[in-house]
């Protein structure tokens, strides 16, 4: 079945490996570095505007109430007080938009106004807009509003029973629900059935550059401009059109440099189109740039579920079926993605094991919490966390060693590609698109000394330290379709310019892109600026997300390079009077192949020269050495990674520390080692945050406890164990040129699941973690009930 | 609220007189009053140390200090690092090492580790650890921040010695 489903999708034959490489797939140095090492960066807050205005947001201070007055008179006294805003002033502004590929119908009444209307959902829902001369005197005004609101009562678990929205409308915005197989046939015949109730606590990207927005109104042009953006410049332009009314052609948006992202970042917030319609009406430019403690309270958030999930298997330990319900705290308001958080989480459940059956479920609800949305591998760190728990588990329950278990259950090679389809409708179908995954399990054992380990830790035991190991194997999704593009052109001094619709967030995208484009052009790297996140500079682009820009951009970058190369070869011919067969550009300069120094040469350009408008050589053809290509694909490419962790826990204190850690992944090609093992060991690091330390609590009324880097907690320096990486290439992707699959998620996926197993481990009990973060309170309480 | 105080701020060996509210931080005045926007701040309230400058030679949170109490003293921040076009051994550690990826820390960690190198380019393993610790990273996972730092030491020993 798999492999006549592929026989429609256009394949790619095996790239070549690097060593058959010049730059692609090398440890190159960034481009991105010098501006960043000399403090010339350009991030949100270093950019002004002549005459701007500084905004400041009047936040609710209780999770749930109706407002019953505004008063502002005080505020608009303070000397440097412009206007201050409420929703009253923004009446025709509709609510902050899904984006064009989330919306569902039934989700659009749980969208966030732009201002409270009338109601507030969450602490830190936007109530009230502050423009004044200074920030300083922003913030002084805005202490100077007075909200009056009436309480109502709180939704803070969203595994209770469901609330009331508004007058007739749920807190259970969806119920959703993704399957295969006969469950109950298989739960039926199992030998063994395992249940289990997991959490994977409240946690989310927080970048160490807060939000920031510049709204800026050309007036001459009637062009709206939108600074400090990321992400996805163009969708987002895309949804402001919309929202503000205009022709497209009479908004943009401008992305600079952005201190970090993980999927928090770029999304559409109330603050956004704030600083947009203000600048306009103003005709002011108008400064947002975010507090910390705003941004802990109102940026997105993420990961908060809980799963009541069981597994059954055979006697032989095979899985036959997985069953999970799945409560996903959504937050207050539905975001910019929809419910795409809680389906990611159901249809990645079944992960690298070939499971006969499969119902998953999600109650999506609304809660009185800060909005959710995708954070780094949104729903897979959930769902490997469940699944691998669950393996676990029945491993314990069956007597099986949890590396055996794993190895009968892997999809094997030959079944690749692997067709998994959902019996619900409209429910897309995944497809894994090339793996070995038990090529992957052999390689991290050895790496990690599997064996080994497990013998010291067990000596250690012995002596009374608890130390232990344990593992997650993980399938990743990225460079999802359908299309993307990209232009490139050579100037008269022969350095090239490539412009794409792609988004830079610290990843190193302008220094991957360059690596490829260089490589199938035969130009030096360092010569190609890269542009991004300019929705003036190219009409389409899909930003930066779901480990998407290097597979699905770059992919459009290696199409684009190859059509320049074909260009310029071919008038290279001409010129040269040599087949074009013969030629190949070396360091920017046509050549004839095997030729010496000093031969027949001709570089980018003078050649660029020759092609200017008019040139007799051009002959109907289009001048310059400049081109536009694209890449289409109808198919995500699937990664996958083991994560294996060792941690010792500190019964005295109830400190768990991670002592050591490995990532094996197989990207099918690496376009740059150093980058990829970069965000491997970031996105860990991330993810260890999640696993042991960061977590966004709130009170039973809704009250949230962590507002400063006081009480929530990212790892430091300290507390980043040693992380190994073994980046494989052993199954590149047929679905694209380059045989890439994403990196960006590779790193978090498997954090949460491999610590909660290690933990069981130096603890001896299996399934003695079910929640994370797993904080030393929890410990504590843990080794209490043991 | 609005009185100020006439302030003059020694910033990389350059004289910057500027008015200021008294309540007006450091990291402010550095970026918006003196145009030094390398300074960055992460969190204003002292935790993630994106504003770390050097003040008279010790490694200081911008963000944590008023204007006022700069007055007169020699301020060194991430502009002032390289010499010209030669880039300080930390600077140049930290591309060879991969040591950065948004950057938005980056100044912070370099003014640190500067501060921390040029105080004792002999600083044990451990206690380097201790010091950088003190700022937060959110997308190296340190690893290579601490291979960098390891490595410009390596060089500043050579070269005090």
């Amino acid at each position: 079945m798999s492999a006549d489903h592929l026989a429609g999708a256009k394949t790619y034959p095996t790239p070549p490996t690097t060593e058959e490489r010049n730059i692609l797939g090398k440890r190159a140095v960034r481009l991105e570095d010098p501006p960043l090492v000399t403090g010339r960066g350009r991030y949100a807050g270093d950019i002004n505007f002549p005459r701007q205005m500084h905004m400041r947001i009047v936040r609710s201070s209780i999770a749930n109430g109706t407002i019953k007055s505004i008063d502002v008179s005080e505020a608009l006294k303070l000397p440097g007080v412009v206007a201050v805003w409420t929703n009253d002033d923004i009446k025709e502004l509709g609510p902050v938009d899904f984006r064009a590929d989330r919306g569902a119908e039934i989700l659009k009444p749980y969208r966030q106004p732009v201002l409270a209307k009338g109601r507030a959902r969450y602490v830190g829902d936007p109530i009230a807009a502050v423009f004044a001369e200074d920030p300083y005197i922003a913030e002084d005004a805005a202490d100077l509003v007075i909200v009056e609101m009436d309480e109502l009562p709180v939704v803070v678990n969203c595994w209770d029973n469901p609330g009331e929205f508004e007058p007739g409308r749920s807190t259970e915005g969806a119920l959703l629900k993704h399957s295969f197989g006969d469950i109950e046939a298989a739960f039926k015949k199992a030998h063994t059935i395992v249940e289990l109730d997991l959490f994977t606590g409240r946690h989310s990207g927080v970048p160490m550059e807060t939000r920031g927005a510049i709204g800026y109104y050309d007036a001459t042009k009637d062009i709206l401009e939108l600074h400090g953006a990321a992400k996805v410049p163009h969708r987002n332009r895309e949804t402001l059109v919309k929202m503000l009314g205009r022709a497209p052609k009479g908004l943009h948006v401008h992305e600079s440099h952005v201190g970090g992202g993980f999927g928090i970042r770029g999304e559409l917030y109330p603050e956004d189109v704030l600083v947009l319609v203000a600048a306009m009406r103003f005709n002011r430019p108008v400064k947002w740039i975010e507090d910390r403690r705003e941004h802990l309270m109102c940026a997105n958030q993420g990961r908060e579920q809980r799963h009541k999930c069981r597994i059954a298997a055979d006697k032989d330990g095979r899985i036959l079926g997985l069953e999970d319900e799945i409560f996903h705290d959504q937050g207050a308001y539905v975001r910019t993605h929809g419910a795409n958080v809680a389906n990611r989480t159901l249809c990645m459940m079944t992960g690298g094991y070939d499971i006969p059956a499969y119902r998953g479920v999600a109650h999506y609800r609304l809660t009185n919490k800060t909005p959710c949305a995708t954070y780094r591998a949104p729903g897979r760190y959930e769902s490997t966390f469940v699944r691998e728990r669950l393996v676990d588990a029945l491993a314990h329950k069956m007597g099986i060693d949890p590396v055996e278990i794993r190895r009968r259950n892997l999809i094997r090679k030959d079944q690749m590609p692997y067709l998994i389809e959902f019996e619900e409708q409209g429910v897309e179908e995944l497809l894994y698109d090339s793996g070995d995954y038990e090529l992957l399990l052999d390689k991290g054992l050895k790496a990690f000394r599997w064996d080994e380990r497990k013998k010291e830790c067990a000596a250690r035991r012995a002596k009374g330290e608890s130390v232990g190991i344990g593992m997650v194997f993980f399938v990743e999704e990225s460079g999802r379709g359908p299309s993307d593009g990209a232009k490139m052109s050579v100037d008269s001094n022969g350095d090239v310019e490539l412009i794409t619709g792609g988004a830079s967030l610290g990843q190193g995208f302008e220094t991957s892109m360059a690596q490829i484009a260089a490589e199938a052009l035969g130009v030096d790297y360092q010569r190609i600026t890269v542009v991004h996140g300019q929705t003036d500079r190219i009409a389409q682009g899909i930003g930066a997300h779901a480990a998407r820009a290097t597979v699905l951009t770059g992919s459009a970058v290696n199409q684009t390079a190859l059509k320049l190369r074909a260009k310029a070869l071919e008038f290279g011919s001409e010129l040269l009077q040599l087949p074009i067969g013969d030629l190949d550009i070396v360091d920017g300069v046509i050549v004839k192949k095997g030729a010496p120094a000093g031969g027949p040469s001709l570089s980018l350009a003078d050649l660029n020269k020759k092609l200017a408008p008019g040139a007799k050589i051009l002959n109907g053809r289009d001048p310059h050495l400049a081109v536009e290509a694209w890449f289409n694909t109808d198919h995500t490419v699937f990664p996958y990674g083991m994560h294996f962790a060792q941690v010792r826990v500190d019964k005295a204190t109830g400190q768990t520390v991670c002592e050591n850690f490995l990532i094996a992944y197989d990207i099918g090609r690496a376009v740059n080692p150093m980058l990829v093992d970069g965000q491997l060991v970031g996105g860990c690091v991330q993810g260890l945050g999640g696993a042991l330390y960061e977590e966004f609590a709130y009170s039973e009324s809704g009250e949230p406890l962590a507002v400063t880097f006081a009480d929530y907690l990212m790892p430091t320096a300290h507390e980043a164990p040693r992380i190994d990486v073994v980046i494989t290439e052993d199954a590149p992707s047929p679905m694209n040129p380059l045989g890439i699959k994403g990196a960006g998620e590779g790193g978090i996926n498997g954090v949460g699941g491999a610590i909660a197993s290690a933990i069981d481990d130096a603890l001896g009990r299996a399934g003695a973690v079910t929640q994370l973060p797993v904080t030393p309170q929890r410990m504590k309480a843990l080794l209490a009930h043991g | 609220m609005s009185d100020t105080v006439s302030i003059t701020l020694n910033i990389n060996g350059a004289n910057h007189s500027v008015s200021v509210e008294p309540r007006r931080t450091l990291a402010d005045t550095i970026r918006d009053d003196c145009g030094q926007t390398g300074t960055h701040l992460g969190c204003e309230h002292g935790i993630c140390g994106s504003c770390t400058v050097i003040i008279d030679g010790e490694p200081m949170r911008s963000c944590l200090m008023f204007a006022v109490q700069a007055d007169g003293r020699k301020i060194r921040t991430i502009e002032g690092l390289a010499k010209g076009d030669q880039l300080h051994p930390l600077q140049r550690a930290f591309i060879d090492n991969h040591g950065l990826q948004c950057g938005f820390c980056t100044p912070g960690f370099l003014m640190l580790a500067t501060a921390t190198l040029e105080k004792n380019p002999n600083i044990g393993d451990e206690e380097l650890m201790d010091v950088l610790s003190s700022n937060l990273c959110r997308c190296t996972g340190y690893q290579n921040i601490v291979k960098a730092v390891k490595q410009a030491r390596a060089e500043m020993r050579g070269a005090a010695k």
